[in-house]
């Protein structure tokens, strides 16, 4: 079975207390989106992290994508809250 | 030249303007920012994502590259704990003339403060610590660029 892998950053990372995990692919139509929100639907940390889709960025192989983008045969995706470097 | 380096280490400003100056051309442009004090800051750390930084710096660095006509570019952001009055980050570009090594050394940092995958935790004296939220104004400052 196709996984992927989930990365997380900053205080994504500190609610779900990991920083990230191979999952099961959803297939390579679900967007970012709708696993974003399966994964809210696991409760504790993961409803903490994952609740609020609008105060979460997204990156699909290493490359920025909103949060409407299909997963298609990616092998990463990282959540993480709006960068501040610089 | 392109130099872009990501890692817990300081770097020397006064080396780093001396690479650009030794490029040929008639103007060199920097920014060097530093971590703020004050409000009880007792220290700053900032996280990156490793498999992506690097990759995402050297997209924003073409982009500055099509649109001035540069000789050189040296970005270096550090990671890690930092305390206030130390360096975070430098971007130094170096041109022809001042106005494509100004305004592509401006562009550089907007661009880098929202679209590279850093993000910055701090800790005060009272015990508090949280992660920084993004600005509004900085979103405004890299739109400019169009």
């Amino acid at each position: 079975m196709a996984h992927i892998e989930l990365v997380y950053f900053a205080w994504v990372r500190e609610a779900v207390g990991k920083d990230g995990e191979r999952v099961v692919h959803p297939g390579p139509g679900t967007t970012v989106a709708d696993l974003v929100s399966s994964l809210a639907e696991r409760g504790g940390g993961y409803s903490a992290a994952f609740a609020e889709p609008g105060r979460l960025r997204a990156a699909l192989d290493q490359e920025f994508v909103p949060l409407g983008t299909v997963i298609g045969d990616a092998r990463e995706l990282a959540l993480f809250p709006p960068v501040t470097g610089g | 030249m392109i130099r872009i380096a990501v890692g817990p280490e300081d770097f020397d400003p006064g080396v780093e303007l001396g690479r650009l100056e030794g490029l040929g051309g008639g103007g060199v442009a920097s920014f060097t920012g530093i971590v703020r004090g004050g409000d009880g800051l007792l220290s700053m750390r900032l996280d990156h994502y490793p498999a992506m930084t690097v990759a995402q710096i050297e997209r924003i660095v073409a982009q500055a590259n099509a649109r001035w006509p540069l000789l050189g570019v040296t970005v270096i952001h550090r990671v890690g704990e930092l305390q206030p009055g130390e360096r975070i980050v430098f971007v130094g570009t170096a041109s022809a003339g001042r106005i494509a090594a100004l305004e592509s050394c401006a562009f550089l940092i907007d661009w880098l403060k929202t679209s590279a995958p850093f993000w910055k935790k701090e800790s005060f004296a009272d015990g508090r610590a949280a992660w920084v939220e993004a600005r509004e104004d900085d979103d405004a400052a890299k739109e400019r660029w169009g």
